[in-house]
């Protein structure tokens, strides 16, 4: 069964929408899908649901949010971390391609703008007896990977530096964006030391926000619109528990795994000329690295080069991020629906900073301290090839 | 209007059970012992013990003690305070240690941290380090204080 993307709403990502209750940002989200589809609520026959509980203070946001979504329809709730919001795509796509479901629509909401602090949060995410006390979140990680691979490859803190300048160029052109501000080089440098050697301006924010996507199947999606995403393929995989059990931090073997699945079950064989356009998961700038290579656009140690060289710009080979991406905006648990979403965009032709003529386009999240990733390939076209 | 906002905290106790491999480790550390576990199918020694191999999905039985000296695979100096966790700055990183076959998370120390370039220098990947224990140890994972760089 085929299935396409044939709606997505997002509302403005801030750092607070204190204009708003969770469940008034759901609905905000899911009124913007459904005005996107051209359909009503009462269309929908069955909700997938994203968020990660501990970041808003509220345990179960489903109860609060799910009023959002129409009631009585069957729910099911998604939370793998960062990966949230892709894995509650695919959990809404697998509804309506088993063949069980016609219309099923991806909700996820975040707040993380309410947490006055995120990373003890991120901390509880971490081993609990041998681990937690080392103080270790989300940037620490990153940062691990950002010292081992610029120890193994020579890379600067320049090269590093370019991917923010080029995520925050995107940015200001993607009204949803939550961070809109113009840096160089020298600002990125110059910007304080959170982890090293990570920066504040190489860092994600914290946003408040929430997205929906809605799923059609085959017959129903054309009959929605002229120009639905079809979901080519899609991926997820687990890699281990604890950090010192991968050895290397200077490449990223369980995306690389992940990619060589999706790309053949996609039928891609060459990702940097059969792709037009990539949402990836960057909360930080190295991983951005990092992720174009274990995906095969760039060669190991090459990565480095691309945002400095302007493969990933916009004009670029290799558009990377053209939202801003998730160092511009990061509402955790909805994150990955906004790259699945933007993707989405991008093939029908209606992004806010659209690559010209994009027809296939890569999303992708990861999450659980390195630990997951989610990928999906969508396209304007049913079948690649 | 301006619009109301009411504080929540969330201080939830909880407590965790180690399981019998990780109590065993504690154990170890209490007599200056860094404790592992050796997979008998794919023959990987994991530190921090667990009762299982999640890559052989076998269960793990023969204890191996390894060396309290090992190399730096990775690190970062955190210089921001956020709520709860350690006061800056501090210096963690994955040491493996001779005789394992995977790293642990662990404090790096010794040296002064205020600059990151000359922390990165002193314990680059590659780097090899040694645990400085406690004097008093308590069988927790902080009875190894710090790993310094080995002269």
């Amino acid at each position: 069964m085929r299935v396409a993307v044939v709606g997505f709403g997002q509302t403005p990502f801030r750092t607070k929408r204190k204009d708003k209750t969770h469940p008034e940002l759901a609905f905000e989200a899911v009124n913007a899908a459904l005005e996107h589809a051209g359909l009503e609520l009462k269309d929908i026959e069955a909700v997938a649901y994203g968020s990660m509980d501990p970041f808003d203070g509220i345990y179960c946001p489903e109860r609060w949010d799910s009023t959002a979504c129409g009631l009585e329809k069957p729910i099911m709730k998604i939370s793998t971390g960062g990966t949230t919001g892709m894995t509650t795509a695919l959990a809404a796509y697998e509804h309506v391609a088993s063949g069980l479901f016609d219309l099923v629509m991806a909700v996820c909401v975040q707040r993380v703008g309410e947490c006055v602090d995120a990373q003890p949060v991120l901390n509880t995410a971490v081993d609990p007896i041998y681990e937690r006390y080392s103080g270790l979140g989300a940037i620490h990680v990153a940062s691990f990977q950002a010292t081992a691979y610029m120890a193994k490859y020579n890379a600067t803190e320049e090269d590093l530096a370019w991917v923010s300048v080029k995520d925050h160029k995107n940015a200001l052109k993607n009204p949803y964006a939550h961070i809109k501000m113009d840096v160089s080089v020298d600002d990125v440098l110059n910007s304080r030391v959170v982890c090293s050697p990570l920066k504040l301006l190489e860092c994600c924010p914290r946003s408040d926000g929430a997205a929906a996507v809605i799923f059609a199947s085959e017959d129903l999606a054309r009959k929605i619109r002229d120009n639905p995403a079809w979901v080519v393929a899609e991926t997820t995989i687990s890699d281990s528990y604890y950090l010192g059990d991968r050895l290397s931090f200077a490449e990223w073997d369980s995306l690389a795994i992940a990619g060589r699945r999706l790309f053949r079950d996609a039928g891609i064989e060459n990702p940097g000329k059969d792709i037009d356009v990539a949402e990836l998961y960057s909360p930080f700038t190295i991983q951005e690295i990092l992720e174009l290579e274990a995906l095969g656009f760039a060669e190991k140690g090459m990565g480095k080069e691309f945002a400095r060289e302007g493969v990933t710009f916009m004009d670029g080979d290799i558009p990377t991020n053209p939202s801003g991406g998730v160092l511009c905006t990061n509402p955790i648990g909805a994150t990955g629906l906004v790259r699945f979403g933007e993707a989405a965009l991008q093939v029908m032709g209606e992004a806010e900073n659209q690559v010209d003529g994009a027809e296939v386009a890569l999303s992708h999240a990861w999450g659980g301290t390195l630990q997951f990733h989610t990928l999906a390939v969508l396209s304007s076209k049913k079948k690649l090839g | 209007m301006e619009v109301k906002e009411f504080e929540v905290w969330w201080k939830i106790p909880f407590k965790h059970s180690a399981g019998l491999h990780a109590t065993k480790f504690f154990e170890g550390l209490k007599e200056g012992k860094i404790l592992g576990v050796r997979c008998e199918k794919c023959g990987r020694v994991l530190v921090p013990p667990r009762a299982f191999c999640e890559r052989c999905h076998t269960e793990t039985s023969e204890w191996v003690e390894v060396s309290d000296e090992g190399v730096v695979k990775t690190l970062t100096v955190t210089y921001m305070k956020f709520t709860g966790l350690p006061d800056p700055p501090y210096a963690v990183g994955v040491v493996k240690l001779d005789g394992a076959d995977t790293g642990m998370l662990c404090f790096l120390g010794g040296i002064d941290l205020s600059d990151w370039r000359k922390v990165h220098e002193t314990f680059k990947p590659g780097t090899r380090v040694k645990a400085v224990w406690k004097e008093e140890r308590e069988g927790k994972i902080t009875d190894i204080e710090y790993f310094r760089p080995l002269d």
